[in-house]
């Protein structure tokens, strides 16, 4: 059914918009911007801010563009005097109960906050303090997030975000009055509750009252440490992101420009997480034809199917909390960050002559989870915490602009060897259906000794931003040695963001679906939509930031994880085989339960 | 002194002979259509605050389309100097009753809620019994229609009806954005009239009576008459139902302690208004309009506690959602004690009149919209007690 | 008496698993145990399907659903205008002197909590003040001490 057209004029421009349309969007469409604070294009609408009030001609009330759908011959003013005034008073108030110590401000200079008071030159105090003592103390209690209620402007976006994208609700609004805030269940510190340490809230926080920990001292420390030798690993996303913040459009490739910058800021040798991509695959596809063979062929009932993929640490305590009966169904790989810590202190620590104690692992990520994942105690097999330190690509950008690296203008370097070799299987680990897709074309291969069945190796139905995907793969003329799956219609389920793999665990549990690999990935969009990544993040951002990902696949020479030559290289010299005894020991983990309420 | 204040008996008056159980019954023989036109024609406009006709609210609302709709019964009654509704709860709910039912009728849904704050819990065991009764009524005459009680706990915000919806899904209290009207989407999403316990009696007696006996009395934009909650210096204080359209000196003249300073007019989120203004103001409609609440101040009284008691008040029962009324009525009330305190200048208080100004067009819900109205009245009128 | 794990199920089976029943599972807890602990809201939660920061949320926006231990009769003082005209701060006065608790707090034996509330709406006849659901109207100091003595005497139930 087609929609109605509805005629209205802003700002007396006339204009055409479908029925439904937001005066907000009609506006845009007409170039006029209107400011919005608690509007997010991946949210739903609150209209609780109110700082997108607009004057329709005959109302007597002003109207929040962002939540007034447009009526016929309605007459719209954005900037009218009444506009205009209350417009003022609100940014006013707002700072009014706000920490505006903006030279401190993790966020300075990326407020959305700071950017309305700048352009509505809000000068001296004109209403009085009413910033809660209490409300400075920070909860720093996880080791991703920080939470400062005095910068928080109760717009609701980090609710409705940990809501609707993530379907945790670790934060809700509480109270009323003046005393509304957003917290926790009882107040109880992050670290204490079902939060996943996803950041997604901090994506979408137009100011600094969520924060990702940031560990940029303790690198530059460590860089400037001549004991240490500091490792760096740059996780897929990385590398498609990371210009956003250093004035590079959105969708471009910054790869080279990265390592050349990561080599100037004094890192002895810069790596590649997508080095332990490809060496995931081989872990994780190696264990999902192992459990495929226990399954189909020694009927052993103690398999447990689908196995889901576990390299979003968001998504594992997701799991933990809300899914523990599910947590056999995990991988037990690693995540590529984590193995590449394991390998780097113990297999290249031995190759480069270095002493495990005096290396300084630092990952490079577009995760704030996984800085909670590195000082989880499972993560010392090497006899070391295995990473260091985190940073996501945001920290990465500030580290850049403090050391005056004109990052535009730098000619591509290469990563260091070894360990810094990857493939196209490896960069699309960045995007939603990435894992899978890589999976794939190595299991089939393996299997048939033939490439997958997609045109130049591109398993488009795996692709894209649907919430929940779904395909299937006819496996015929195996190997000998694979005689069980011949015939086997191979059933795999692709899900991002939590509130989507909520919705698909709870098929799993009532048995309703029959898959045999499930891929999970924490943020909406994948890795390229991470906690960790450049703000602001939108529908659009991310479908960008993919089709680099999967230009950068197109253009490697090699594209399949287990062609990767460093790879077959770990393998011969140190580890053996896939599941061997000595990947047993660093690649792989357990899970534990956590509380759900 | 002379004195045209007409006393009127319609919402309490009990006639033996035509029960509410007697009007649902009849009325509902008639065509739905022609209640409407019945309502619209007797002028009767909402009682709890807004004013809207109630014929009107009806119509919209039959006119939707959907399975699904609900009738509800507002009886929050939480607006600071208004007590009538717990009257009428008390004394008569059958009428109240049969106006829901009328409207289910009328609009075609099939149950009703009524919403009772939590802080009339000690009505909860009567209505239920008698709501007991009144159902079981209407099941035998095949009456397709079930009213249940729902209770608040504590929240003034939610006699806001949409944030009365959201707390009736189990959610906190927070208004929603309009559009969508209730007639539209309101309980659950779906069509919803909802009315004050007093409208409701209202439609009831209207139907009884016929909506001429109704319009003859008060005025051309208030018609019809209703019922005050009187309150504060007055030796007669309690419930009066009086004809609209009556001017305040009148008003005063029968209520007052002979000492009146002012008048708020509205509960406290009405307007104040000082004995200067007693004669040229009217009650109703066309000049203040009132849920009923009439809290009457002597010259003892002191008007910056008046106001600093509001203000309080709407500080602590803001829902807290929307940056205006959140932020605004916590400096309007630290404003007036900063410069009590000498801590800000007398002018300041004109600052704060014109952030009033935005609270009224762009907060979210009629709470912040509303705050400056005993703001500006009292700072208008008393502005020397506000600062010595 | 029921555990609060049992009374919850006991209400969520009477008023259905939904969102809609919140408001009431709520109102029977504080009804029987005089306030939402911690094991309540998680009872809840968990029956409800919800999350635990979203009931508590919820609870906390109003103000009956309290979240801190209360007594086992909660007084409530009106405190708003025409009540503060007619003596609201003198029935504050005694009622905290004989309980020996300021406003806010509960007695020691857990069996008084001494509050103040928006209007009650019973303006004409202020002061007023609620004990658990029972209001009182036409409050003297006097007869608020009366009123509280009875409570304490009888071991009346909430
Ligand atoms: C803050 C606020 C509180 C309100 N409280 C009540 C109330 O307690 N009772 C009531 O009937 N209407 C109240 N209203 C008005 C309702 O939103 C709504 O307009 C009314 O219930 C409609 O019924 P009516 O048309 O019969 O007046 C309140 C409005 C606001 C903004
Ligand atoms: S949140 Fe924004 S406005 Fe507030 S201190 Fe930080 S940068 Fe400044
Ligand atoms: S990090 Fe993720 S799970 Fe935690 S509060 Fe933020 S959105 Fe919710
Ligand atoms: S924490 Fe950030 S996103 Fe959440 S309400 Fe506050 S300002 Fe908004
Ligand atoms: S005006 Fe006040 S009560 Fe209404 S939505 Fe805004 S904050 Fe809530
Ligand atoms: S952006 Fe419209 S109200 Fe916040
Ligand atoms: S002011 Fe106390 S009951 Fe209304």
């Amino acid at each position: 059914m087609s929609k109605y057209l509805v005629n209205l004029k802003i700002n007396n421009m006339p204009i055409a918009v479908e029925e439904g349309t937001t005066i907000l969007e009609a506006a845009k469409k007409l170039n006029f911007r209107v400011p919005t604070l608690c509007n997010h294009p991946d949210l739903t609408v609150a209209g609780n801010c109110r700082v997108c009030v607009v004057e329709v001609k005959g109302a007597r009330l002003l109207a929040a563009a962002c939540a007034t759908p447009v009526s016929e011959g309605m007459e719209v003013f954005t900037n009218s005097e009444k506009v205009r005034v209350s417009r003022k008073h609100i940014v006013e108030l707002l700072l009014s109960e706000h920490n505006a110590d903006c030279t401190k401000c993790f966020k300075n200079g990326h407020c959305e906050l700071q950017d309305l008071a700048s352009e509505y030159r809000i000068g001296d105090h004109v209403f009085l303090d009413l910033v809660k003592p209490e409300s400075k103390i920070q909860d720093i209690s996880s080791p991703s997030i920080v939470k400062d209620d005095s910068k928080c402007i109760r717009c609701q976006r980090c609710v409705r975000t940990c809501t609707e994208l993530q379907g945790v609700s670790a934060l809700a609004v509480i109270n009323k009055g003046d005393h509304q805030k957003i917290s926790t269940f009882l107040n109880k510190p992050l670290h204490e509750v079902v939060c996943t340490n996803c950041g997604q809230c901090i994506n979408r926080c137009p100011t600094g009252a969520l924060t990702e920990r940031n560990y940029i001292e303790e690198v530059w420390n460590a860089i400037y440490n001549p004991s240490k030798f500091v490792v760096v690993q740059t996780a897929p996303a990385t590398r498609i992101a990371l210009g956003e913040d250093l004035g590079i459009q959105v969708g471009e490739r910054v790869t080279g420009k990265m390592v050349a910058a990561l080599k100037k800021l004094g890192f002895n040798k810069v790596l590649d997480t997508d080095f332990t991509a490809d060496l995931t695959i081989m872990e994780e596809g190696t264990e999902l034809l192992t459990r495929l063979k226990r399954a189909l062929v020694d009927k052993d009932e103690t398999v447990v199917l689908p196995m889901m993929t576990s390299c979003s640490p968001g998504w594992i305590k997701f799991q933990e909390h809300m899914y523990p009966e599910l947590l056999d169904n995990l991988s037990t790989c690693k995540s590529p960050q984590q193995m590449f810590g394991a390998v780097a202190k113990t297999y290249y620590a031995d190759k480069i002559n270095i002493k495990a104690q005096d290396m300084i692992v630092v990952s490079i990520m577009p995760c704030v989870a996984k800085k909670f994942e590195c000082e989880r105690p499972e993560m010392r097999d090497s006899g070391y915490q295995d990473v260091d330190y985190v940073l996501t690509t945001r920290e990465l950008a500030m580290m850049i602009k403090q050391a005056g690296i004109d990052f535009d203008k730098l000619e591509d370097e290469h990563y260091d060897s070894i360990l810094g070799e990857s493939t196209g299987a490896a960069v699309i680990f960045g995007a939603t259906g990435g894992v899978m897709e890589a999976a794939l074309r190595t299991a089939y291969e393996i299997v048939t000794g033939r490439e997958v069945p997609f045109t130049n190796l591109n398993i488009k139905p795996v692709r894209g931003m649907e919430g929940i995907k779904e395909a299937s793969i006819k496996i015929k003329n195996v190997k000998p040695e694979w005689s069980f799956l011949e015939g086997v219609e191979l059933n795999v389920a692709i899900a991002h963001g939590l509130a989507n793999a909520r919705a698909l665990m709870e098929k799993v549990k009532k048995g309703e679906a029959a898959y045999h690999f499930i891929e999970i990935m924490g943020c909406p969009g994948g890795c390229l939509g991470g906690g960790g990544q450049p703000i602001p993040t939108s529908p659009e951002i991310r479908k960008k930031r993919a089709e680099a990902i999967y230009s950068e696949d197109a253009e490697m020479t090699i594209r399949k994880s287990h062609e990767n030559p460093e790879v077959a290289e770990i393998y011969s010299e140190f580890l053996g085989e896939p599941l061997g005894h000595k990947s047993h020991d660093l690649l792989h983990t357990h899970y534990k339960p956590r509380k759900r309420y | 002194m002379e004195n045209n204040l007409k006393k009127v008996d319609i919402i309490f008056e009990i006639d033996d002979k035509c029960t509410p159980l007697d009007v649902v019954v009849k009325t509902l023989k008639r065509p739905a259509d022609e209640i409407i036109l019945d309502l619209i024609d007797s002028g009767l406009k909402g009682r709890g605050g807004a004013g809207f006709p109630t014929g009107l609210k009806w119509k919209f609302a039959r006119n939707e389309d959907s399975d699904v709709k609900y009738v509800i019964c507002n009886a929050d009654e939480g607006e600071p100097g208004t007590f009538k509704d717990r009257e009428i709860l008390d004394r008569v709910p059958e009428k109240i009753f049969t106006g829901m039912a009328i409207c289910g009728y009328v609009v075609g849904a099939k149950e009703g809620y009524i919403y009772l704050r939590g802080e009339y819990n000690f009505l909860l065991k009567p209505l239920t019994k008698k709501l007991e009764e009144y159902n079981l009524f209407l099941k035998k005459n095949n009456i397709d229609f079930n009213i249940y009680l729902k209770s608040g706990s504590g929240a003034y915000v939610c006699g806001e009806e949409s944030a009365l919806f959201e707390s009736m899904e189990g959610k906190r209290g927070e208004p929603r954005n309009k559009p969508p009207y209730p007639t539209v989407a309101g309980y659950n999403s779906k069509p919803t009239v909802i009315n004050n316990v007093e409208t409701l009696v209202y439609t009831t007696m209207i139907c009884r009576i016929g909506p001429e006996k109704f319009r003859e009395l008060g005025t051309k934009d208030s018609r019809g008459s209703k019922v005050f909650s009187v309150s504060g210096d007055t030796p007669v204080p309690g419930i009066y139902e009086l004809e609209l359209g009556m001017p305040l000196h009148e008003f005063v003249n029968e209520f007052g302690d002979g000492d009146v300073k002012a008048v708020q007019v509205g509960g406290a989120s009405g307007h104040c208004v000082p004995r200067k203004k007693f004669n040229d103001t009217i009650i109703g409609f066309e000049g203040i309009p009132t849920g009923g609440s009439m809290m009457i101040f002597n010259s003892s009284r002191s008007m910056y506690n008046v106001l600093h008691d509001y203000l309080e008040f709407f500080a602590e029962e803001s829902c807290g959602q929307c940056t205006p009324c959140r932020v605004g009525c916590q400096q309007l009330l630290k404003g007036i004690e900063a410069v009590k305190k000498g801590e800000r200048s007398p002018a300041y208080l004109d600052d704060l009149k014109k952030l009033t100004g935005t609270m009224k067009i762009a907060a979210k819900c009629g709470l912040g919209q509303s705050v400056g109205n005993p703001f500006n009245s009292i700072i208008d009128n008393f502005r020397e007690e506000i600062i010595y | 008496m029921l555990t609060t794990e049992a009374l919850v199920k006991e209400l969520v089976e009477k008023n259905g698993k939904t969102r809609n029943s919140l408001m009431p599972v709520l109102q029977g807890i504080v009804q029987k145990e005089h306030y939402l602990s911690e094991e309540a809201l998680l009872s809840v939660a968990r029956e409800l399907d919800l999350s635990a920061a979203d009931v508590y949320g919820t609870a906390s926006f109003y103000t009956f659903l309290d979240t801190v231990p209360r007594g086992k009769n909660i007084i409530r003082v009106c405190k708003t205008i025409t009540c503060h005209m007619k003596g609201k701060d003198e029935v504050i006065k005694v009622l905290s002197n004989a309980l020996k608790v300021k406003v806010g707090e509960t007695t020691h034996d857990k069996k008084f909590t001494l509050l103040t509330a928006n209007c009650l709406g019973w303006c004409h006849k202020g002061p007023v003040m609620l004990v658990n659901d029972e209001i009182y109207p036409d409050l003297t100091p006097q007869k608020a001490l009366e009123i509280i003595e009875e409570y304490a005497k009888e071991e009346k139930k909430a």
